[in-house]
């Protein structure tokens, strides 16, 4: 589904991916772990397609799709979703009817008649209940004086609702509670299928005692240098990053 | 001055040997200002000596007054001799033939809007002679305000019908010398509306100019005056949403609204001349004045204005609230694009006690736009436990344009409670990419978030008029990023 090779990035001239490769197949989950600052974060701007993001070398793939030069909102139609690490506050912008919105946009684009009010809300209670986002929150303003749980859960009920086919998933277990983080976990497993790739963005490996990934990888100055299995994590975490530092050096 | 009537007289003899009525349609006088003009004009509208006099008391007080220079606008001097101050209704001939010979831009817009084609023509000046329903629509309303006593009818026609009523109140919210446009306007103002909601009424349904559009072309200089006596209520929205073809630059409206006792009236604009090219050519100078008096206690006067047209707009809805616990409120949404000038805001004056006025201004700035909120807010001495709550948010797109806040407080009572906030963001790049990484295009993330900025202010808007106000801002700020 993607195809990630030798991939460069820079922003404002300077290189922060430096020659990336991934494969993710539908049906997997991928964990890409690491320390702050080694590009985590870059690579998920870049496959959503942020402005500023400059692929100097190197392709990306996805679903036999060259993706350098699609526009993000084309990107989000062919079906891939980024939760943020940092969801913004949009005032004044009702949640649910972005979100409405948002997913006409997409049903226009592949062709669809877009959903009427009933319909739509129907998707939306249905999907709610997934990560026990409280209903109040639907109404208000995108983002606007939720929590930080609350903003979490707030993407992995758009998710839901959007049914993306390629996810990246940006520490979205970073400031959670253990609570909200199994609720957050429920969400997300509850959303694996056979046709989805899930891309995991974390820091720690606690997450992925909740979503057991097929993979893990370790990305380090802008480069994967080790990838392996659930195992793999548990030994990050009790040996450190140095560990596989010097692991990939020799 | 006896020379000058003599003139005058003349002039209109001349015309009625020509036939007064049959060539109605080539009386325009030849550009310029004087005295003569001015009883030219009153002349022609069957106006009462009082009405005459008054207007030639403005007429010399504007002599004597200069343009206004304060205000944050720039344009080059407007030449007060080259405009002509009366003309008749235009020919059908003077319009365009069919929609081919319209601006192809302006008929862009209507189809956004999603303005039927019938009233497209009409908005463009197309000469058509069906009947439309709005005009069918007008004389049912008429009947069903007739019943409730309700006055709603053009300027001229309530100077012939009810004269002592626009004597009694014509002037009496902004004296004819107020400042120098109010004062041009008093003195050649040619049509307007006029509208008085007896006591203890409701007015029925909400009042539009909208119905009148093709009843009369009020032209450069309007003049509406609105009066609700004891304890009634009206709501009355100004303008139409979609962009008028208009020949004329300059602009000078007048707005009075009186509310007595118990009285509450709710005032709506959505303005959208023509705001000129993307270079700035052409568009309209918009100089309103708009006072509400909340003469009686417990009078309310509320103003909702969505400014999007024009190339220059200044001005300042104000409420006096004499009244003792009277309300005035002012909503605001001025966009301005390309290189559209805005200069508005608001006066609330509290002079009855236990008054409170809420001013909420929402400035959007895009392109190389100006666009400057100045507001007054003035408790005078004898006003105990006056209040007042002013927010003031700017919106920023892009770096070329401006944002300028002016607020002007004097509290001459120590019983004031005066609040005010001042917000400027920038249209955040990150909220941009939110909506797109969701499936929104940049154009509609660009709208929602725009519209999510002014939300306190439409929500103020009657239903419909929301609904347009919303479509329009997404047309003006059109291609406004990236
Ligand atoms: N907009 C930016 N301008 C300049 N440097 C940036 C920008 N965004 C990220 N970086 C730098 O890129 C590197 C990788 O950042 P990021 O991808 O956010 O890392 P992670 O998500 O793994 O913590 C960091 O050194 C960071 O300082
Ligand atoms: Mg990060």
């Amino acid at each position: 589904m993607l195809n990630i090779k030798n991939l460069h990035v820079t922003v404002d001239d300077k290189e922060i991916l430096k020659g990336l490769d991934l494969t993710v197949n539908a049906g997997e989950v991928h964990a890409i772990m690491g320390p702050n600052g080694s590009g985590k974060s870059t690579l998920a701007n870049v496959l959503a397609g942020r402005e500023g993001y400059t692929i100097t070398k190197g392709s990306i793939d996805y679903e036999g799709k060259d993706l350098s030069g699609m526009a993000p909102e084309v990107r989000a139609r062919e079906g891939i979703f980024l939760a943020f690490q940092y969801p913004v506050e949009i005032p004044g912008v009702n949640n649910i009817y972005m979100l409405k919105a948002a997913v006409n946009a997409k049903r226009e684009y592949i062709g669809e008649p877009p959903l009427d009010a009933v319909e739509f809300l129907n998707l939306v209670k249905e999907k709610v209940k997934l990560v026990k986002l409280k209903e109040e929150l639907l109404n208000r303003s995108v983002n606007e004086g939720f929590s930080g749980g609350e903003k979490k859960r707030n993407e992995i009920f758009q998710m839901a609702v959007l049914e993306p086919r390629l996810a990246i998933l940006d520490e979205t277990d970073s400031g959670l509670d253990i609570d909200a983080l199994k609720i957050v976990a429920e969400g997300v497993n509850s959303l694996r299928n056979r046709d989805r790739a899930i891309i995991l963005v974390t820091h720690y490996q606690r997450l992925l005692n909740y979503i057991v990934p097929d993979q893990v990888h370790v990305l380090f100055d802008g480069r994967i240098i080790k990838s392996g299995h659930r195992e793999l994590a548990l030994k990050l975490e009790e040996k450190g990053y140095d560990w596989v530092k010097s692991e990939a050096a020799a | 001055m006896a020379t000058k009537t003599h003139d005058v007289e003349t002039l209109v003899k001349k015309e009625y040997e020509h036939g007064f009525f049959t060539d109605i349609e080539s009386d325009t006088v030849a550009p310029g200002l004087n005295e003569d003009v001015i009883a030219f004009i009153s002349r022609k509208k069957n106006e009462p000596d009082w009405l005459l006099e008054w207007r030639l008391k403005a007429y010399r007080h504007w002599l004597e007054m200069e343009e206004p220079r304060w205000a944050h606008v720039h344009y080059p001097p407007i030449d007060f001799q080259d405009i002509s101050y009366y003309s008749a209704p235009k020919t059908k001939q003077d319009g365009p033939k069919s929609l081919d010979e319209v601006d192809p831009k302006l008929l862009e817009t209507y189809e956004k809007l999603g303005i039927p084609l019938h009233e497209q023509k009409l908005l463009a000046g197309v000469a058509v002679d069906a009947v439309f329903d709005s005009v069918s629509v007008a004389t049912t309303f008429k009947e069903k305000l007739a019943d409730a006593g309700v006055i709603f009818c053009s300027f001229s026609e309530a100077v012939q019908e009810h004269p002592e009523l626009v004597r009694q109140y014509l002037g009496s919210v902004v004296p004819a010398a107020d400042n120098f446009y109010a004062a041009l306007n008093s003195a050649v103002f040619t049509d307007g509306s006029f509208c008085y909601i007896p006591k203890n009424t409701r007015c029925p349904m909400e009042l539009s100019t909208y119905f009148r559009i093709n009843a009369s072309k009020t032209g450069q200089f309007e003049r509406t005056l609105i009066v609700a006596d004891e304890g009634s209520y009206v709501s009355y929205l100004e303008g139409c949403t979609a962009p008028m073809r208009d020949e004329n630059q300059l602009h000078a409206a007048v707005v009075e609204l009186v509310a007595l006792d118990n009285a509450s009236i709710k005032y709506s604009t959505v303005q959208n001349w023509y705001p000129g090219d993307e270079e700035g050519k052409g568009g309209i100078y918009n100089f309103v004045t708009k006072r509400g008096d909340c003469r009686g206690v417990n009078s309310r006067i509320s103003w909702t204005q969505v400014e999007t047209g024009s190339a220059i707009t200044w001005k300042y809805p104000s409420c006096l609230l004499k009244g003792d616990n009277s309300v005035g409120e002012f909503y605001s949404v001025a966009v301005t694009n390309n290189y559209q000038q805005a200069d508005t805001g608001t006066k609330m004056i509290h002079i009855g006690k236990n008054t409170r006025s809420t001013i909420i201004s929402k400035g959007i700035s895009a392109g190389h736009a100006e666009n400057a909120y100045r507001g007054l807010v003035r408790i005078t001495a004898k006003a105990e436990n006056a209040r007042n709550y002013t927010q003031c948010d700017s919106l920023l797109m892009g770096d070329k344009c401006g944002a300028h806040t002016f607020p002007y407080i004097e509290a001459k009572n120590a019983s004031a409670q005066v609040e005010h906030e001042a917000t400027t963001s920038k249209i955040g790049d990150d909220q941009l990419f939110y909506c797109m990484q969701r499936g929104i295009s940049e154009e509609d993330a660009v709208n929602m978030i725009v519209n999510g900025f002014c939300k306190e202010v439409f929500k103020e808007l009657p239903m419909e008029f929301a609904v347009e106000a919303q479509k329009l801002l997404g047309v003006t700020l059109e291609g406004a990023v990236g």
